[in-house]
């Protein structure tokens, strides 16, 4: 058991100079005038879920981030949480969801979204190395703040795995900067004050947050949380370098529209995204 | 702990700072406390427990505060201070209803709006607190997720707070989650230990306990009283459900914005807890229960559902106080461990008053 409650100090190791493998396919994307779509799929949901991925890769996602289900997943609205839930009680667990996902040639990028405690639970340095073995170059964990990030941080670097940080609304302007140095792989501007699931209209604080990144940053800039049709995902993209659709796409997961019905779905996102 | 929430946490360590060290604000908790909930509250010599044990049981009486239960220290103080702040609004979580009540009550107290947020299987079980929270305008919210208790109404009282952080205060109710709040909650309920050590200086012979106990759930009631006795020689026993004893059988772990004791599964993820008091049905433990666990300065015991059910009685039958099931379990230790103790004097803080378990006793006992 790696896992301690030694207090492992605040210190958080500056993010390597040059991007990584993932970071640096987004920003040749962007390079070539095209708007980012990052689609999030829940790992372990229903056996068909590698189908899901491949489905929504072929449909014009440009990265997706698996979701490997946690049981308290608090910034997480009631689509994901539904969709988590049904993955545990299907037995889902990392081990599964990276051993399933190793043999899933999507052909884009992949990051995983999860939880710190999976990490922690698992060891740092064990859990990296299982994701870049599983072929993933990047995590998102919405509850590892920038002031506990050290740790991981120093196991993902050297592992391969761009650890991607959240850049919120509620950030002062001394912050967001520290935010964004820290971050690899993309920025995740959160959109809205709220937690994943889909909105009526896209939050103006969205483009807010956007605007306030894309001024202090050349990484890519994507907008997540509340982005909900292909409508909204224009919009936000006007000023972000694209977006990450979670909610909406799982809601069609979840109510077993399928391969085909995600497929369908991204393909409407990024002819949107493409027109814009 | 999310991104959105770190600078208002960061604020509000800032802001309790700030009153903690102004003796305007602790003048006027201090006022609340005694004009509004009835502190201090008195230590009761149990005399016919005590004869039948052959053990010396003193009380902590928390349960004869407003409200019923120690949970008031923590809410008056954390509401003052919303207000200090300049929020509107208090969202919590609660398991058995006490926490849940006081913070409607001090909500109602002070004119600010009150959304309590509480695991469905625990509304069944504490129907009373339910309608007494309405009743003192809060709403209440089932917490339908996971498990459906305390952990999954605590993660209902985060997201709606990261939605609604610019003029809500998290009024959380036990000595966990984010920094602050382990150290805020401990500075309200350190109270409870302050006046109980003045009390057994006066009570006792040798001046102080040779044990203290308390129920541990997230912890609160026991650091409380705990903290008035660190720096003696009296034995600190934390006692909790066999079902939900976060420290006796738990992992390190990070959960609700908190690394501490966890039960969980093999791959890191929550389990649930369950026993018969919806008010220890949590599967972490405050930080500073793991920390003075693992420096072996308390101790943690375990007890069934069953023994629980005996002290819940045998209290109620021989001093005419029916106990709230949660410090129940830090009398079945003493109970269990009768002979162990025997000749000893033992601080037992009751921390809360029972008729909220009558109905669920009820069936139970048939």
């Amino acid at each position: 058991m790696s896992a301690s409650l030694a207090d492992e100090g605040l210190v958080i190791p500056d993010a390597p100079a040059e991007p990584g493998e993932f970071e640096s396919a987004l920003r040749a994307l962007r390079g070539s005038g095209r708007k980012l779509l990052v689609a999030y799929v829940t790992g372990g949901l229903h056996d068909e879920w590698p189908d899901v991925v491949r489905a929504v890769a072929d449909a014009g996602a440009d990265a997706i981030e698996i979701g490997i289900p946690f049981s308290d997943p608090v910034m997480d609205g009631p689509i994901i949480q539904e969709a988590s839930e049904l993955a545990l009680r299907d037995g889902a667990s990392p081990v599964t969801v990276l051993d399933t996902l190793r043999t899933v040639d999507a052909g884009v990028p992949l990051a995983v979204m999860t939880y710190y405690n999976l990490a922690f639970h698992m060891g740092h340095e064990r859990f990296a190395s299982s994701l870049y073995e599983a072929g993933v170059r990047a995590a998102i964990l919405p509850d590892l703040p920038l002031e506990e990030v050290g740790p991981w941080a120093t196991a993902a670097d050297p592992a391969g795995i761009e650890t991607v940080m959240l850049a919120a609304p509620t950030a002062p302007d001394e912050r967001l900067p520290r935010v964004v140095a820290r971050s690899r792989g993309f920025v995740y501007a959160v959109g809205l004050l709220g937690v994943t699931g889909e909105r009526d209209a896209l939050a103006a604080s969205s483009l807010v947050i956007a605007r306030r990144l894309k001024a202090i940053t050349d990484k890519p800039v994507l907008v997540g949380v509340g982005v909900s049709n292909a409508q909204q995902a224009a919009e936000v993209s006007q000023v972000a370098d694209g977006c990450v659709i979670g909610s909406a796409l799982m809601r069609r997961v979840v109510a077993g529209e399928g391969p085909a019905g995600a497929g369908a779905f991204i393909a409407e996102v990024r002819a949107a995204l493409d027109a814009s | 702990m999310p991104e959105t929430l770190v600078p208002a946490c960061q604020e509000l360590e800032a802001a309790f700072r700030d009153a903690w060290a102004d003796q305007t604000f602790r003048d006027e908790l201090d006022a609340l406390l005694a004009d509004y909930a009835g502190r201090p509250s008195p230590i009761t010599e149990c005399h016919r427990l005590s004869e039948e044990l052959g053990v010396r049981v003193l009380l902590k009486r928390e349960d004869l505060n407003h409200t019923g239960s120690h949970k008031i220290n923590n809410v008056l103080g954390q509401a003052l201070l919303a207000k200090r702040m300049g929020k509107t609004r208090l969202v919590a979580e609660t398991g058995a209803g006490q926490h849940g009540v006081a913070s409607a009550t001090a909500a109602a107290l002070m004119g600010m709006e009150c959304k309590v947020f509480m695991g469905e299987v625990d509304m069944e079980r504490q129907a009373l607190n339910v309608f007494r929270m309405k009743l003192l305008g809060a709403e209440v919210v089932p917490a339908m997720s996971g498990s459906r208790t305390l952990k999954d109404a605590v993660n209902e009282a985060m997201r709606d707070w990261v939605a609604t952080v610019e003029n809500t205060h998290y009024c959380l109710g036990s000595v966990m989650g984010p920094h602050p709040y382990p150290w805020m909650v401990r500075e309200f309920h350190t109270v409870i230990g302050k006046e109980s050590r003045e009390q057994c200086a006066k009570l006792l012979e040798n001046e102080i306990p040779d044990v203290v106990t308390a129920c541990v759930g997230g912890g609160s009631n026991a650091i409380g009283i705990f903290s008035g006795f660190a720096d003696t020689t009296a034995e600190l026993v934390g006692v909790e459900p066999a079902g939900g004893a976060a420290v006796g059988r738990g992992v390190p772990g990070v959960v609700h914005g908190m690394k501490s004791y966890l039960m969980q599964d093999e791959f890191g993820q929550v389990q649930e807890a369950h026993s018969i008091s919806a008010g220890l049905d949590y599967p972490g433990v405050g930080p500073e229960h793991s920390h003075l666990s693992s420096i072996g300065r308390a101790r943690y015991e375990q007890v069934t559902d069953a023994e629980v059910i005996e002290a819940f009685q045998l209290l109620s039958r021989t001093e005419g106080i029916i106990p709230a099931l949660e410090p129940a379990h830090a009398l079945a230790w003493v109970i269990r461990d009768r002979a162990k103790l025997a000749g000893k004097t033992v601080l037992l803080n009751m921390s809360g008053r029972g008729d909220k378990d009558v109905a669920q006793m009820m069936e139970i006992l048939g």
